[in-house]
């Protein structure tokens, strides 16, 4: 099966100053990755900040060109942002954000923002039907969509970026810490209303955000990122059963839980370096409770430690695969 | 039983005649870590930050807040001021916002000390240390020198910390501790305030949206809804049996690592405090809701050792998974 | 940091020269000195005579280059009118134009700076209203209005002070509470804003949570705070210092720069004229650099941050 998103050793860097006086230097926030998005399928992308998820979304959509690597979309090369063949593009591609209210326009119905895609992209027909089935396959009613975004609460204005997202039929949908900003109960709204049309409609879509449970909860693949590089990718099931990179085992283990513990909590010592100053060797050696002197020295390389499943340490092998629990 | 350190009694909280907090009541005893859940706008910091008279003055305040058995919220607020920070501290959620921008670390921590500990020059630099020793500050010395703009938001909030401690508090309230910070900061920021408690003995209230932050970190939890405390029990019994609807579909709706079975959402957004509903706040997203419900605002009573409810069905059988749990349709009617 | 500072510097010193340039530029454009000067009834032969001997008969170009050059001497020109040194001409005037705009400035740092910080504390309040109220009206009411509603009512009606001349402390006072009034509203409304913008930061609630006493809250965490931008207007009428008081010192017949600058400008003294701009540029910019060094001192967010994210 051709993948429909392909990433292949994608990097991107940006320059920053690190201070008002000081001399700009390049900082690789996404640094060799290589995903792929089936039809179908949700891939997960954990991480926390500084990791370069959000650069890696962007890249996916095409929003954002990688310095290095290739992005393909149906075995196609991804064009240029802005350019013609990329709008036509966008169509097939789309993407939800954290905060709903800054990605609709304040002064407008939630109807007419739903439908605004099929007027950029010319799409004929009876476009207030469209928009309305659009409403009713989010929950929302008529009388929603006649209503302006900051009357509606935050769970529905996410309802109406979704539904405007999926407007146009796109085969493939980047959502970037959608459900970050929502109250428990209506992120599990939210959640399942994603799962949902997801399955209905055999979406590919790549789920971004810090939030283990979340992510758990909708993906079928997840891929851990620390500092630019994914350090372990895995069945969804897999990963979360049996963790076997050091920071996914630390990140598993202090996601919060109201039922009893089940993996013993690792707490690492320090913070996430800044990507400006990434350490030598592998990026997580400083904070890995278990790093050795190689680990100091040379960075590990993704390798396959079972089927299907890829891990970026010196120690893992797939003969030294971590049992479950 | 032990006298309480801290007593809510009737705390009722408006802004501009829109009720944020309608009569709650509550205890935090010497030492315990008293978890406080709810969603936003369930009146669980507004409730805190009353009872510390931290609150613009437009809002209105009544009830009763005792410490150690005096009213504080009629206290002089001379009075008032040696408790805020010396007897009750405070942290908040957003570290990098809540430390000023153009103080030093050394300058920010050092205020407390001179003002409830009375200290003065050498002392307060050596004490200063001291405390971000304390709360894990990597290089504390050269650390007091540093503004909150050089340093994360996970040592930022470590200042934080170390600053409410100055004051020797007997209570320490954290508003949304770690929500701003990252997942493996998290666990060390949460790490350290419960080693803090169980060295320095102190009484922790956690305010947190999250269900497993709680469970996790407290003895005692009370959950609220709509300004209201709906349940309230030991941390352990409530997250195995709640009791109230709202706390079970809390629970159901908060994804875990475990399994993948589906979410059960909760119907519905939070009232609006300018209309609420009548009878129980909850009863229209509620999935047990009966014509009682519609009667009157049920109070809190006990309904067995520890545990607290208001709920006019409190006889309801909740216990079951979540599959059997009313509203489970896949297109909940949002509204 | 040294880097940081010379470009400052080098920017400071681009804006002066287009300030100059473009003052050279409207000034050739606007009417020929020479038949203002000499009359329109002047024989050619004179009007000749005199654009020759002021080198008015070479190219643009040419004087402009001829007049970067002389700057750079240190030569100012010279007068048209009177034939001395446009330096001396404005020197002699500038002690009479800050004999205003110095008490002025004091006046609105003492009035503005304290009624915007106490209108905030207290907003919502008769008095904040009124703050605001008088902050309007110090932007709304042009100077010359305002200079001669004093003149009516403290000169003519009630015969206090004098209406115009320079020739004791009296004849200040009306103008420089002229000019102070005016700043003075919109430092108040300035500093109201910076400060609202402040008191509504979570820091300040911090403070509190301390068992700060108020007082204190607002002296070491708050003012500290709105002083940033305030500065920042400060340093604008800084820099106004020479030029501000043009329509001031034009009612009261002041005897300072800025009248010398609307009789120069009206006979096409371009010497005068641009020399006075000059001065004007230089005087703003200054205090625009003083204000950016400032900045750093205040804010620790702004210097040179060599420990960040250590």
């Amino acid at each position: 099966m051709t993948p429909l998103l392909q990433l292949r050793d994608v990097a991107r860097s940006y320059v920053t100053r690190n201070n008002l006086f000081g001399q700009a230097r390049p900082v690789r926030a996404v640094d060799g990755i290589s995903l792929t998005v089936n039809a179908g399928e949700t891939l997960g992308i954990v991480g926390e900040s500084g990791s370069g998820k959000s650069t890696l979304g962007r890249m996916a959509l095409g929003l954002e060109l990688p310095d290095e690597g290739t992005v393909t979309f149906d075995d196609a090369p991804m064009p240029a942002p802005g350019s013609a063949a990329w709008r036509t593009l966008r169509r097939q591609m789309q993407m939800v954000f954290q905060d709903p209210l800054g990605a609709l326009d304040r002064r407008l119905p939630v109807l007419e923002q739903i439908i605004e895609p099929l007027v950029i992209h010319g799409i004929d027909g009876d476009q207030r039907s469209a928009g309305l089935a659009a409403l009713a396959s989010v929950g929302l009613s008529a009388a929603q969509g006649a209503r302006h975004p900051h009357e509606l609460s935050g769970g529905q204005r996410q309802r109406v970026v979704i539904a405007r997202a999926l407007i146009t039929s796109p085969r493939l949908l980047v959502c970037d810490e959608p459900v970050s900003a929502l109250d428990v109960s209506i992120q599990a709204q939210v959640v399942n209303l994603l799962i949902d049309l997801q399955a209905e409609r055999g979406l590919g879509m790549v789920f971004i955000s810090h939030d283990l449970r979340v992510v758990r909860q909708i993906s079928n693949r997840v891929a851990v990122m620390y500092l630019g590089r994914v350090v372990e990718e895995a069945a969804a099931d897999d990963l979360f059963r049996a963790p076997q990179h050091p920071y996914t085992r630390a990140l598993v283990s202090a996601a919060p839980s109201p039922g009893p513990r089940r993996v013993e909590r690792v707490i690492l010592t320090g913070e996430p370096p800044n990507p400006a100053a990434r350490p030598e060797g592998c990026a997580f050696h400083p904070r890995c409770p278990v790093a050795t002197a190689r680990c100091r020295t040379e960075a590990p390389a993704p390798a396959r430690i079972a089927p299907g499943h890829t891990a970026a340490c010196h120690l893992l092998t797939p003969a030294a695969k971590v049992a479950a629990r | 039983m032990k006298t309480p350190l801290v007593k809510i009694e009737g705390l009722n909280v408006a802004f501009d005649g829109a009720p944020a907090v309608r009569g709650v009541d509550l205890a935090v005893h010497p030492g315990e870590a008293l978890g406080l859940v709810g969603e936003s706008g369930s009146g669980k910091s507004v409730t805190w930050l009353a009872a510390l008279r931290l609150l613009p003055g437009k809002a209105s305040v009544q009830g009763r807040v005792s410490l150690d058995g005096s009213d504080i919220l009629s206290l002089p607020v001379r009075e008032m001021e040696r408790i805020r920070g010396g007897r009750i501290g405070i942290i908040f959620q957003d570290p990098s916002s809540a430390l000023n921008p153009v103080l030093s670390i050394r300058r920010q921590i050092s205020e407390v000390l001179a003002l409830h500990r009375g200290m003065s020059g050498s002392e307060i630099r050596a004490e200063a240390k001291r405390l971000l020793d304390l709360v894990g500050m990597p290089d504390a010395k050269g650390r007091l020198d540093s503004y909150p703009h050089e340093m994360s938001g996970g040592q930022n909030q470590r200042v934080m910390i170390a600053m409410a401690l100055a004051g020797q508090p007997d209570l320490l309230i954290a508003d949304e501790p770690t929500t701003a910070l990252d997942v493996t900061i998290q666990a060390q920021i949460l790490d350290l305030l419960q080693q803090i408690r169980r060295e320095m003995g102190m009484a922790l209230v956690l305010i947190s949206h999250d269900l497993g932050v709680v469970a996790e970190n407290c003895d005692r939890v009370a959950v609220m809804y709509a300004g209201r405390i709906v349940e309230s029990g030991p941390a352990a019994t409530l997250f195995d049996t709640p009791r109230h609807p709202y706390a079970r579909g809390l629970i159901d709706a908060l994804p875990t690592l475990d399994d993948t079975q589906r979410l059960v959402a909760i119907p519905g957004v939070v009232p609006d405090p300018r209309d609420m509903p009548r009878g129980c706040a909850f009863g229209p997203r509620c999935a047990y809701a009966g014509p009682e419900c519609l009667l009157d605002s049920p109070p809190l009573r006990a309904v067995a050792p520890g545990r607290r409810l208001a709920c006019a069905r409190h006889n309801l059988d909740l216990a079951g998974p979540k599959s059997t749990t009313p509203n489970s349709t896949p297109a909940e009617v949002v509204s | 940091m040294i880097r940081y500072i010379l470009t400052r510097f080098l920017r400071a010193f681009i804006t002066i020269v287009l300030v100059v340039t473009f003052a050279f530029v409207v000034l050739r454009l606007s009417g020929d000195p020479a038949t203002i000067i000499l009359g329109p009834e002047a024989p050619p032969e004179a009007i000749a005579a005199f654009r020759k001997s002021w080198g008015l008969d070479q190219p643009v170009l040419v004087q402009y280059i001829q007049y970067f050059a002389a700057i750079f001497q240190g030569d100012l020109g010279m007068s048209m009118r009177d034939g001395r040194p446009a330096l001396e001409l404005v020197m002699e005037r500038i002690p009479a134009t800050l004999a205003l705009t110095l008490p002025a400035l004091m006046l609105k740092l003492a009035m503005g700076v304290p009624a915007g910080v106490y209108a905030a504390l207290h907003q919502g309040t008769a008095f904040d209203r009124a703050v605001m109220v008088a902050a309007v009206m110090g932007f709304a009411v042009p100077s010359f209005v305002l200079a001669l509603g004093l003149v009516l009512v403290f000169a003519v009606n009630l015969g206090w002070l004098p209406s115009g001349g320079r020739d004791t402390i009296w004849h200040a006072i009306l103008p420089i509470v002229t000019l102070g009034l005016g700043g003075a509203a919109a430092l108040a409304r300035f500093t109201r804003s910076a400060m609202l913008e402040v008191l509504g930061q979570h820091y300040i609630r911090t403070a509190s949570s301390k068992g700060l006493a108020w007082a204190v809250v607002v002296r070491s965490h708050a003012l500290p705070n709105a002083a940033i931008p305030t500065v920042t207007l400060i340093g604008f009428l800084v820099g106004s210092l020479i030029a501000g008081a043009i329509v001031v010192e034009s009612v009261f017949s002041w005897p300072g720069v800025g009248r010398l600058m609307v009789v120069a400008v009206a006979n096409r003294d371009l010497a005068v004229v641009q020399c006075i701009l000059l001065l004007v540029a230089t005087t703003m910019v200054t205090s625009n650099l003083i204000v950016d060094f400032l900045y750093g001192a205040l804010d620790p967010r702004l210097r040179h941050g060599a420990r960040a994210n250590a």
